[in-house]
């Protein structure tokens, strides 16, 4: 199938029939989402107004769970499973966004956090390398900024270049993006420090707080996958989210309507752009390092799995993903010691993915609506016989 | 709306489940076993390294019986895939979560240097490095709770300068792997040969895992005496072919892990005109000593699941480190208390009698030994074997030069130390 017949395909909603296929639901994320409240909040009061009819009873015990976690978890689950699932979480959470509401499956979102972390060690302040590249060691405040720019530069860059594909063309190009990224990484010796990269790059100590630390750590991240789930949550019911899910089920139709396809595609990838530098900051003060290691092809489809892993239409799924991800990686080999522990954590993703094609919150769904059905079910009956 | 409700309980009760987790493990092993942590890459490019790492590690073990210092030793297995990443995800997971008594690991140099860094967050712990051979890792900024029972990449090329000169190869081209470890196996060499009048006249860095070398071959100058090749597994065997395709027949020299069984075992025609090559490193198949033979006879007698013919580098590497930390527990009596105070004193006083000579610890931590200068030979079977023609002994890590010199020339990299 040739480029134009595959887009042409795409066009006339073959594309957008295989998203429905999936669960049966109805392509729009879902009910709660609808976009009729997008428009309501268009002043601050509105906007207000509009977040907090979204935040439930379930909202405030998750956000208890997760604020008092640190305090009853050791450091190693504070900081090893934790940490980094948000961290990881927050870099996925960009996947779900451009691939899950703007139709593009984007393997390059760990190059882009990447560069984010590569930025910060090459402006801030590194230790010593081997390999002879040496960083600037400007305070993280110049350093973190001046990263974020330019790894969401990077990131309309990449989309810029992918926005003429559609669909499996579009993860083979950002598949050959990561790559020649990772290459240029790894034989790049006098900026980006070649194959042993840049050691000792530590998150700050600011007002006395060392974020070194597995809990201050934590609450870091916390705090930022917060901003980033809120800040979709958000854009997904504005007018702009609310185009881009038209753009990823029409786009002939959204054209003809007067919206520029391209341009709403180009901005999906910037927004997650800036989120996928976030989290890959957070990464790189996760390791306390980076290097072509963290951004190879297997760290670029673990973000991947995790965004299939916890259901690629739900923000909040890219970190049940990533914590599920994060634990299966770490306890697999108590289970099976020796070699065979990589066993483990494939059986679980193809499991989960093999059962629902939505992640873990499809199969909770799925579950859920069984459940529903029977009791309703088992009440109509007793109602009958009584 | 029900669904998402759905989806957020399902969050509440996995985070639940999480904390019931946290909560449950962590549990301290009783009072008379000792659990010491293995740490090896079991997945990635170094699988098959590591698995024999796990061996030597276990054999070290089975030889004191499962016992040290009046306590059972219990063996926990841990596995990186090369990346310092993953090689200090799992250090962490074995120090704050299983709290395992003493780590042994990683095994390459990258890692060692990363779980160094991880070390002094941890200082009541004591980690003993498993086969790494980073320069970085003790001489800059070392760790006082990181001990290195054998000697790294720089120390095992120590006197291979002066037998290439000895042999007559006065001019030397290059060609090696683009980081660290092949960085300080070169320096090991040229320390030396360069002082001693040979000169290095061009260097080819290549990248880890290239499979085409024709742009460096057609580059290798016609008035080179020999070839230095510090290339590993599969970038030997690659590099050799194309090399013998092109036509090019001047001797080689090897790094630690050029000239292992894996290329002598290769089935080309350049195969023959190995013999004599030279490399150079902290073992050799054919050491000719009772505690040589012992570890070889031991290591064929354990009955391990597909192992090597004659224990690899990284088995020898491996029982050397792990039977230091035994050797440790007995010192102290088993007694790891007080945040193993007394265990790390009496590591770094720890003076033995490994397979391939004595073993003891300089001021950083990191072990001064033997290494051997081999030849490539054919034995009466016609399989080829690395040949002992020299023993250095008590190489340390200034590397044959006075303390003041070598902090002159500064750690190996790319252009250090240079002499065209």
């Amino acid at each position: 199938m040739s480029a134009a017949q595959w887009r042409r395909a795409m066009n006339t909603g073959a594309g957008r029939n295989a998203w429905a296929r999936g669960t049966g639901a109805p392509p729009a994320p879902s009910q709660s989402e609808t976009p009729s409240q997008g428009e309501e909040g268009a002043g601050v009061g509105g906007l207000l107004a509009g977040l907090f009819r979204q935040i439930g009873f379930r909202h405030v015990i998750v956000l208890a769970a997760v604020l008092i976690y640190p305090w009853v978890a050791t450091p190693f689950f504070i900081f090893q499973i934790g940490g980094q699932a948000l961290a990881l979480g927050l870099i996925a959470l960009s996947l779900t966004f451009v691939g899950g509401y703007g139709g593009m499956v984007s393997i390059a979102q760990m190059s882009i956090g990447g560069l984010a972390a590569y930025m910060v060690a090459i402006f801030g302040i590194a230790g010593e390398a081997q390999g002879g590249a040496s960083s600037l060691g400007w305070p993280w405040w110049i350093a973190v900024p001046i990263a974020i720019v330019i790894a969401t530069l990077f990131a309309t860059f990449v989309g810029w270049l992918s926005v003429r594909t559609e669909g499996i063309y579009t993860i083979m190009i950002t598949i050959a993006i990561g790559v020649s990224y990772f290459y240029l990484m790894q034989q790049n010796y006098s900026i980006f420090g070649g194959h042993e990269g840049f050691n000792e790059v530590n998150a700050p100590t600011v007002a006395g707080i060392d974020f070194r630390k597995p809990m201050p750590y934590y609450y870091l991240a916390l705090a930022l996958a917060l901003a980033g789930y809120f800040f979709i949550k958000y854009l997904l019911r504005a007018p702009f989210g609310v185009a881009l899910q038209g753009v990823r089920d029409n786009p002939r139709r959204m054209n003809a309507l007067g919206f520029d396809v391209t341009a709403h595609r180009i901005a999906a990838y910037t927004v997650a752009g800036f989120i996928a530098a976030i989290g890959g900051i957070l990464m790189l003060w996760y390791n306390g390092r980076i290097s072509p290691g963290s951004v190879d092809v297997g760290p670029m489809l673990n973000i991947l799995i995790i965004a299939v892993l916890g259901g690629m239409r739900h923000p909040i799924g890219a970190f049940i993903g990533a914590i599920v991800f994060v634990l299966v990686q770490n306890f697999a080999i108590d289970v099976i010691a020796r070699e065979r522990f990589n066993l483990v954590i494939g059986l679980v993703f193809l499991v989960i993915v093999l059962f629902s094609p939505d992640g873990l919150l499809g199969l909770w769904g799925y579950v859920r609506t069984r459940i529903g059905t029977r009791s309703v079910q088992s009440k109509m009956k007793s109602g009958g016989v009584g | 709306m029900r669904r998402s409700r759905a989806a957020w309980l399902g969050t509440a009760v996995g985070g639940a489940l999480l904390l019931a987790m946290g909560a449950g493990y962590g549990a301290h092993a009783a009072g008379d076993t000792i659990t010491i942590g293995v740490l090896a890459t079991l997945e990635g490019p170094f699988a098959v390294p590591g698995q024999d790492s796990m061996r030597g590690a276990e054999l070290a073990i089975k030889n004191h019986n499962g016992m040290a210092g009046g306590k059972k030793i219990e063996m926990k297995q841990y596995s990186s895939d090369a990346t310092p990443d993953k090689a200090v995800a799992s250090t962490r997971k074995a120090v704050e979560q299983d709290k395992v008594d003493v780590m042994v690991g990683p095994l390459s140099g990258d890692e060692g240097i990363a779980v160094k860094n991880y070390s002094k967050t941890q200082p009541q712990m004591t980690f003993i490095n498993g086969s790494s051979g980073a320069q970085a890792t003790t001489l800059q900024d070392p760790s006082p709770n990181f001990f290195r029972f054998h000697s790294e990449g720089a120390q095992w090329m120590v006197g291979l300068g002066e037998h290439a000169l000895k042999k007559g190869y006065k001019k030397i081209f290059l060609v090696a792997e683009d980081y660290g470890f092949p960085y300080s196996q070169v320096q090991g060499f040229m320390a030396s040969y360069c002082a001693k009048g040979g000169h290095v006249v061009k260097k080819a860095w290549v990248p880890l895992g290239t499979k085409d070398y024709s742009s460096v071959i057609s580059t290798i100058p016609s008035d080179v005496d020999a070839l230095l090749i510090v290339l590993g597994g599969s970038d030997a065997v690659n590099f050799l072919n194309q090399m013998e395709q092109a036509g090019i027949d001047k001797p080689i020299i090897g790094g630690s892990i050029t000239v292992d069984q894996t290329v002598l075992n290769y089935k080309g025609k350049k195969r023959e005109s190995l013999l004599g090559t030279a490399s150079a490193g902290p073992m050799a198949d054919s050491i000719d000593t009772p505690e040589w033979k012992k570890f070889v006879a031991d290591y064929k007698a354990a009955g391990f699941k597909d192992a090597f013919p004659s224990p690899s580098l990284f088995a020898y590497l491996y029982y050397v480190s792990t039977e230091a930390a035994l050797l440790g527990i007995d010192a102290v009596k088993g007694d790891l208390s007080n945040n193993e105070t007394a265990y790390k004193a009496a590591l770094s006083k720890l003076e033995f009698d490994g397979p391939a000579g004595h073993i003891k610890l300089d001021a950083n931590r990191n072990a001064i030994a033997n290494t051997y200068i081999t030849e490539v030979a054919k034995a009466a079977d016609g399989s080829f074997y690395n040949k002992v023609v020299a023993t250095i002994p008590n190489v340390d890590e200034n590397l044959g030069l006075s303390p003041d010199e070598f902090k002159k020339m500064g750690l190996g990299n790319r252009d250090n130390p240079s002499c065209p």
